[in-house]
């Protein structure tokens, strides 16, 4: 080729060819934001969706008519004429087993007011409609459930309220409460950063402050990363055969005296999500130890204070925010994990609080797993509101995270 | 002055003892980190043990040969029949549909966040990848089953039934997007500078070099970041669980229902098991090829971004 | 262990070469640096002053797969021998690093610390004012002691660092070009300060500035690459200030203080 032969296009034909270059460009550009687009639209159609479900209308019958057992309106009971319709119409062993959760005396009027709905006139929930439905389409609802329950009366609910939150769990969908959920998610996890965040420290200190590139640290290191991406239904099952099986006098806590429990206890879902989240802090830490910058540690050196003195008075101060934000990471991921929770035995149904790590329990996720995959709609309107419990819970521990990062600022 | 001169002037003169001191604190300290250090590694080993061990029992149980277990198409360890397929397909199809729904668009969003956002546009679009990464994957369940297969019934019709692969997948690839967004991202922005300016410098746009410069270069992390999706979605319990089915079912149709690996393991560990049964046994065995599959993808793509980070540093 | 103890010398090397794996960074230095002088170790960039300096206190325990040869002796014991402690050698020997780098606490704190951890059981008041004014600092902050030390201006900073070395009372105080980062007003005061503390510590300083080499030190030590291109640094050199910058015996050190090196 005679290099003073021009072979590319000039002028005009030149900006033509840039023209449709720049076209391409701009459509590919359109094409690769329209996927954080898609992103937002899902995340906005995730969040809508589930609070379309925690509020609504919802159609409802009574079974036994209130007036059979009081002639005046319900509202209008006091504490005592509620406990006398109970005492009169339960059954004695009904009525004493009530007794022996808690005192019926002690009980407030709105506890004993939702006794008297949920086991004598016993609410019957024929349908319930979305929020959306509720609010655009009211008539056509409305239509329809005059229409279809002649009988039932249709009210507008929401089925998140202060009352969802203090009560424990029941077979009724309406009387159904994540008391025991919440607490049983708060013990679980307190074991869980009990366990791994000492450990998980400590591994990182190990890590970045005294491991010499040796093959064994290598291994540690290596060992680690994987741990941190393996699927968490194993380490249910580890926590299956280690601590709910082989561990069981410990984790049920018969060697200390407790009889009527087996492996499947609170204990053993901490140590098994410990387990999980260990990896997550140790990472976490590694990167927090890691920020410490070495002249600080040279600081120290050269005035004569040992690697652990260095440590403890230098370089862990310094970190602490840091291996604190990982923990509240960790601590985020170990109340929404799910699966190692059924794998280790989370009880499907209890109402009782969690009294110590040799408790049975149920947790947050859990509970929201078992309303889901129920059939009759009601429990997907509470398994809605105990997402948004869970999601407002993760969101205020985020918070908490990101304002102890930018709280303490970097002064190196 | 003068006094401290003479103090100092003797201490010039004291003996001077560099000798090694014991000091048993710092001893009892080290080895305490290098145990919880090498915790872990007993975690891996136990991990392999005991699924190891149950699988064992497994496999030696009358009945149970592994040609079985591999060319066999009905998984009913109670009554008898132990083909593992009909898991193994519904996790390669609800992974794979995971897949092709999260790697076009995570990469798109990486390409966007890393070569085209403007620095104030990232700080805003990046937390809504990060909101997307925290939520419980629980919660992604009741999304797919109440909110991803009612609209794919209203697109699809009757075909899609209630319970199915199609909107499990789907749904678990919004869940790994963000995943596959920030590594392929961090792979992105690894590519040096000088690479860019190179292709600017010859008069390309700004989407020529993205593409045909930048991604190229940064393949290997994509790849990587394309191994861990694959590895999430296999490992990846609660969206299957709630919304692909229970009950294995050896079918290639997206619209139907048919149970993973993990979700089987979810369902059956999640009723009343009792040890030493065969049903206990076969789980053992499931999550076993479960941590290995998963265990070798994770290695891989580990080593695949430690050779990345290499190449540009 | 009296017998070898030569008085008027703080520090001996003997053939004393340091290795980063295979590489000799360092190799075969003897020199003999006198107590209570200032001592200067200069040479181009990456002949390994810095490597040597840190050697002395045995910072550079903490480079991986760095080792000596050769014997490195304070007042007759070898710092590298197999009963030494790193931590009682950097106890006795003091450092001053490049950039200055207090810890995040108080003033006060900065130089309480080091105190504490080596078991001082005087009265802590008076050391961290005596300190500080060894170091010419206390007029300046003795009214904010409580204050963070990042308060401090950079030549501050230094001077608290200096102060901080000062108040674990070594023999020996080693500065890695301690003015470097400084501008030139705080690099005169920390200059001024070294004439001071001579009289009392044996300095080693390692700097790029040959003006400073030349105002500062009474002994110095030229360091340069090998000839034979293996990369190593060596001490071509050494002898007193003057000798040095008037009338040196090497054609290289010439070339280096005269300013026609490369």
């Amino acid at each position: 080729m005679n290099p003073t032969d021009n072979h590319y296009p000039e002028g005009q034909s030149f900006r033509n060819s840039l023209n449709s270059r720049y076209r391409v460009a701009s459509i590919w550009q359109a094409l690769f934001f329209s996927a954080l687009l898609i992103a937002m639209l899902s995340l906005a159609a995730l969040l809508y969706n589930v609070v379309d479900g925690a509020f609504g209308y919802v159609a409802y019958e009574y079974k036994n008519d209130p007036a059979e057992f009081s002639a005046k309106p319900l509202d209008d009971l006091n504490k005592q004429e509620l406990l006398d319709i109970l005492k009169a119409n339960l059954s004695d062993g009904a009525y004493n087993k009530l007794n022996n959760e808690q005192a019926m005396e002690k009980r407030s009027k709105s506890d004993l007011y939702t006794l008297v709905l949920e086991r004598l006139i016993q609410i019957d929930t024929k349908q319930t409609w979305s929020m959306t439905a509720s609010i655009f389409d009211a008539n056509e609802v409305k239509a329809e459930a005059a229409k279809k329950y002649p009988e039932a009366k249709l009210e507008f609910r929401s089925w998140l309220t202060p009352i969802f939150l203090t009560t424990p769990m029941s077979s009724k969908a309406e009387f159904a409460g994540v008391r025991t959920a919440i607490l049983g998610s708060l013990w679980m996890v307190g074991i869980a950063i009990l366990f791994a965040l000492p450990i998980g420290t400590g591994a990182a200190i190990y890590l970045q402050e005294y491991a010499t590139k040796n093959f064994l640290n290598r291994i540690i290191q290596t060992n680690i990363n994987n741990l941190a991406g393996v699927p968490s239904i194993v380490y249910g099952m580890l926590g299956l055969a280690i601590f709910v099986r082989a561990l069981e006098p410990f984790t049920s806590g018969s060697i200390f005296g407790i009889t009527d429990s087996n492996g499947r206890t609170i204990l053993s879902a901490g140590l098994t999500m410990g387990i999980l989240v260990l990896p997550l802090i140790i990472i976490n830490g590694q990167e927090a130890i890691k920020a410490v910058p070495d002249s600080l540690r040279q600081a120290a050196y050269g005035i004569g204070a040992t690697r652990w003195q260095t440590i403890w008075h230098h370089v862990l101060p310094n970190a602490l925010p840091g291996i604190l934000t990982g923990s509240i990471l960790a601590v985020s991921r170990a109340i929404g994990e799910t699966a190692p929770l059924i794998v280790v035995g989370a009880s499907t149904f209890i109402s009782l609080d969690p009294e110590g790590p040799f408790s049975k329990f149920t947790a947050l996720p859990i509970q929201i797993y078992q309303w889901t995959t129920r059939a009759q709609t009601e429990f997907h309107s509470i398994a809605a509101s105990a997402i948004i419990v869970l999601l407002v819970l993760l969101l205020t521990l985020n918070a908490a995270a990101v304002i102890i990062r930018n709280r303490v600022q970097r002064k190196y | 002055m003068k006094q401290e001169n003479t103090t100092l002037e003797n201490k010039n003169f004291r003996p001077l003892d560099l000798k090694k001191k014991l000091r048993p604190g710092e001893s009892v300290i080290q080895s305490l980190l290098f145990m919880s250090g090498i915790l872990s590694i007993f975690i891996t080993v136990a991990i392999v043990y005991e699924l190891g061990k149950e699988a064992l029992l497994f496999f030696t149980t009358p009945g149970v040969t592994l040609t079985k277990f591999f060319t066999t198409t009905q998984w009913s360890p109670g009554i008898g029949l132990f083909g593992i397929w009909p898991l193994v397909t519904s996790t390669l199809i609800t992974s794979a549909i995971a897949i092709f729904v999260s790697l076009p668009l995570g990469l798109s969003a990486a390409l966007f966040l890393s070569e085209y956002a403007s620095p104030k546009a990232r700080a805003t679009l990046k937390p809504i990848l990060e909101v997307l990464a925290g939520i419980p994957t629980v919660v992604y369940g009741y999304f797919a089953l109440l909110f991803m297969t009612p609209l794919l019934q209203s697109i699809f019709g009757d075909a899609v039934q209630v319970y199915n692969m199609l909107s499990a997948g789907i749904v678990m690839g919004i869940m790994i997007l963000p995943l596959i967004s920030s590594m392929s991202e961090d792979a992105l922005s690894a590519v040096p500078r000088s690479l860019r300016e190179g292709a600017y410098a010859m008069g390309a746009t700004k989407f020529e070099t993205s593409i045909q410069v930048v991604l190229p270069a940064s393949l290997s992390g994509v790849g990587a970041a394309l191994i861990i999706g694959i590895s999430r979605a296999v490992g990846e319990t609660m969206i299957v669980a709630v919304a692909a089915g229970s009950g294995p079912n050896f079918t290639f149709n997206p619209f139907k229902a048919a149970e993973t690996m993990t979700g089987h393991i979810a369902r059956i560990s999640g009723g009343d098991l009792s040890y030493n049964s065969i049903d206990y046994n076969s789980l053992f065995a499931v999550a076993l090829m479960l941590f290995l599959v998963t265990l070798v993808l994770n290695l891989v793509s580990q080593v695949i971004v430690e050779r990345f980070r290499e190449k540009y540093e | 262990m009296q017998i070898n103890e030569t008085p008027q010398y703080s520090i001996e090397t003997k053939d004393l070469s340091i290795f980063y794996g295979t590489f000799k960074a360092v190799s075969n230095v003897s020199m003999l640096i006198e107590k209570q002088k200032v001592t200067a170790i200069i040479g181009p960039s990456g002949c390994g002053k810095s490597t040597l300096l840190r050697s002395i206190n045995r910072m550079n325990d903490f480079v991986p797969n760095c080792h000596v040869t050769g014997e490195l002796l304070m007042r007759g014991q070898n710092l590298y021998g197999s009963n030494i402690d790193p931590v009682e050698v950097r106890r006795s020997i003091g450092m001053v690093f490049q950039k200055p780098n207090p810890f995040p606490k108080s003033i006060y704190e900065n130089i309480a610390w080091g105190a504490r951890i080596n078991g001082f059981k005087g009265n802590m008041d008076e050391l961290v004012e005596q300190s500080l004014r060894s170091a010419a600092l206390w007029e300046e902050v003795k009214d904010v002691l409580k204050k963070s030390a990042y308060e401090l201006s950079g030549g501050q900073q230094q001077r608290l660092c200096i102060a901080r070395t000062i108040a674990i009372q070594p023999d020996i105080i080693l500065m890695d070009e301690p003015a470097s980062a400084l501008d030139p007003i705080s690099t005169l005061r920390i200059e001024e300060l070294m004439q001071e503390l001579k009289k009392n510590y044996t300095i080693i300083i390692v700097t790029h500035n040959m003006q400073q080499a030349a105002r500062v030190s009474d002994y110095t030590a030229m360091m340069m690459l090998d000839k034979e291109g293996s990369r190593s640094g060596t001490v071509i050199e050494f002898s007193e200030t003057k000798k040095i910058f008037t009338n040196p015996k090497d054609k290289r050190t010439e070339d280096y203080v005269t300013g026609r090196f490369g």
